[in-house]
């Protein structure tokens, strides 16, 4: 493992190798969400190897940088970033959604180490990030918490019961990311419920709104550290991405929300993404 | 007189159920305000404490909590969903969150909340909802919480407790504190003798004998713990002699004190402000159905929504009074 906090370069060497094990464990377990798992894969690599202050060997540390993936079932980067992190072996990435694996279906913060926050039902992890980003308030801790929400997951009502709040409280140590990669399980957002204009909206509702390509290494890292240390209100960093980023014949296919890779689909994905 | 058969109730109380005055003399109280003025006493010994509101403070007056520690107050408005799953992401950083609402939102509107991100990583959570029962009376149904204890009932560790007046809703509320994990407290709208005192043996998970019997048992909880008593006490003057178990803790469930009174009295009524599917009568009877299937009845709401009405005439009309559990105490004996 390269050491951190890793220069753009080297994230983007990381992002690569993450994506190959979304593939691989999915393909493995024969069940998951790769499209996702690959549309966020640049803001998590960014997280976890520059920009949270974390300890691997102390997943538990009272003062770390939270990180919560509400839009839970793309828990594959999530599991991926943490195994390349070091917070358990890589040997764990094949026992996905298996039983009496530490890493479930979706995330379980009882199970596996390094994950923050339960989820996997829709709109609850803003509310949860901004009940930490309270509790950091309260207690005079320095912590901040970063939450990927999905776009589809943004037609949940309570995602705007969350962002009424946190800009109430002055949250400014709460940093959303939209994943926004327009597509969901059914269909696209637009044609299913669509949300935009959504930097209006989060804007409207008093948020600091930072909008960038979400797939832009430098672009992720700047705004990132940009929200963390913006001051007086939370920051959302709409983050125009792919759904299926890096692999041709999942990019912005609706079907490949919630379908494994074959075995030599995940040759192809892998010989792509390794390109 | 049967005073001798009390335990932990005021010799004045049991003077006033021997007169079956209790309602027109005991001092009573609502036991959502129990839960408040216990909230500032626990405020002050605990500083990892802090109270969530849903735009209902003024009524459960959680507001004076605010008053005392505004620091360790949040008020989220009228969005229970996103303050449950705020407590959970509280109580994940060491915080000891008392999310504060109704019984119909606690349960229905953020059981989504409740179940995943509470319940499933075990959150310390104390869910604090009041208007439980048909009671919340003049309210009407959309605020008659006659659901919640059979819902959070199904839902894995969950602990549930429905305490029955002011003093035991105090240590129910301090106990809770005190255990680490989800507890779900359940409190009425309406007032309530006070029928006990702070001297209560209150445990959480363990049903407490509040009336000695030996010919039937009554397992009640919450406000209906006061109608069993009166229930008791009319069927002395008829020279039955009957138990009463105040079992505040529906899960888990005392089941050691459910069947030492199978086995001792031979016949059991359960007496619940709540559906009568799922709750305290559901628990006793799957109980007692798989070890000792004596005669037993389930006092608690049919299935249908209650009314707006007075607090006692709503217990009267919807089958929940005393006079409804000493007739189901009578039909379980003549069942023996």
């Amino acid at each position: 493992m390269s050491s951190t906090p890793m220069s753009v370069d080297e994230l983007e060497k990381m992002a690569v190798i993450i994506r190959c094990d979304i593939i691989d464990m999915i393909c493995t377990a024969a069940a998951g969400h790769p499209g996702g798992s690959l549309s966020a894969t640049d803001v998590v690599t960014a997280l976890y190897f520059r920009v949270m202050r974390i300890d691997p060997e102390n997943p538990d540390w009272p003062d770390r940088d939270r990180f919560i993936l509400s839009k839970g079932h793309a828990c594959p980067v999530w599991y991926a970033a943490l195994a390349e992190r070091g917070y358990f072996e890589k040997s764990h990435l094949k026992t996905l959604r298996q039983m009496g694996s530490i890493l479930q279906g979706h995330p379980d913060m009882r199970k596996t180490p390094g994950i923050d926050m339960t989820a996997g039902s829709l709109g609850h992890g803003l509310s949860a990030g901004l009940g930490m980003a309270l509790s950091a308030k309260l207690q005079q801790k320095d912590y901040h918490v970063f939450v990927v929400i999905g776009d589809g997951e943004s037609q949940e009502g309570s995602i705007w019961e969350a962002s009424m709040a946190a800009p109430r409280f002055k949250l400014d140590n709460l940093t959303a990311i939209l994943d926004y990669n327009h597509l969901q399980n059914d269909d696209s957002v637009d044609d299913i419920m669509p949300i935009h204009p959504v930097i209006d909206k989060w804007q409207a509702f008093g948020w600091n709104v930072i909008d960038i390509d979400g797939h832009e290494m430098a672009q992720v890292v700047q705004a990132l550290e940009e929200a963390k240390s913006h001051q007086g209100a939370p920051s959302i960093i709409v983050a125009n991405t792919v759904k299926g980023k890096g692999v041709s014949y999942m990019e912005n296919v609706c079907e490949w929300h919630g379908k494994a890779p074959c075995q030599d689909e995940a040759d192809q994905a892998l010989e792509e993404l390794r390109r | 007189m049967t005073i001798n058969h009390y335990h932990y109730l005021h010799p004045e109380i049991c003077a006033l159920l021997a007169s079956d005055e209790l309602f027109a003399k005991a001092e009573q109280q609502p036991t959502r305000y129990s839960y408040a003025e216990a909230m500032l006493e626990l405020g002050e010994k605990n500083p990892k404490v802090v109270v969530l509101d849903a735009d209902v403070s003024k009524s459960i007056k959680t507001n004076e909590f605010a008053d005392k520690f505004p620091d360790r107050s949040f008020n989220f408005g009228i969005a229970e969903q996103n303050m449950m799953a705020a407590a959970a992401g509280m109580a994940s950083t060491g915080l000891i969150p008392y999310a504060t609402t109704y019984a119909v939102f606690a349960s229905m509107r953020a059981l989504d909340m409740v179940r995943n991100s509470i319940h499933y990583p075990k959150l310390n959570v104390k869910i604090a909802a009041s208007h439980g029962g048909i009671t919340p009376g003049p309210d009407g149904v959309t605020h008659q919480g006659q659901e919640d204890l059979s819902i959070i009932r199904t839902i894995a560790n969950s602990t549930i407790i429905a305490p029955a007046d002011p003093a035991t809703t105090k240590l129910a509320v301090w106990a809770a504190a005190e255990y680490d994990g989800p507890v779900y407290l359940s409190f009425t709208r309406d007032p309530v003798p006070a029928i006990f005192d702070l001297n209560y043996p209150f445990k959480i998970g363990q049903a407490v004998t509040v009336r000695d019997g030996s010919d039937a048992t009554i397992i009640a909880n919450r406000d209906l713990v006061v109608q069993a008593l009166i229930a008791a006490e009319h069927l002395a003057a008829k020279g039955l002699n009957v138990r009463v178990i105040d079992c505040h803790t529906l899960k888990p469930l005392d089941v050691e004190a459910v069947l030492a009174a199978a086995t001792e009295t031979g016949a059991i009524v359960t007496a619940e402000n709540n559906v009568f599917y799922g709750g305290l009568g559901s628990a006793v009877a799957e109980v007692l159905v798989e070890n000792n299937p004596i005669p037993m009845k389930r006092i608690g709401v049919q299935d249908t929504f209650a009314e707006s009405g007075p607090y006692l005439d709503l217990l009267e009309k919807y089958g929940l009074s005393a006079r409804h559990i000493a007739a189901a105490v009578k039909e379980v004996i003549e069942r023996k």
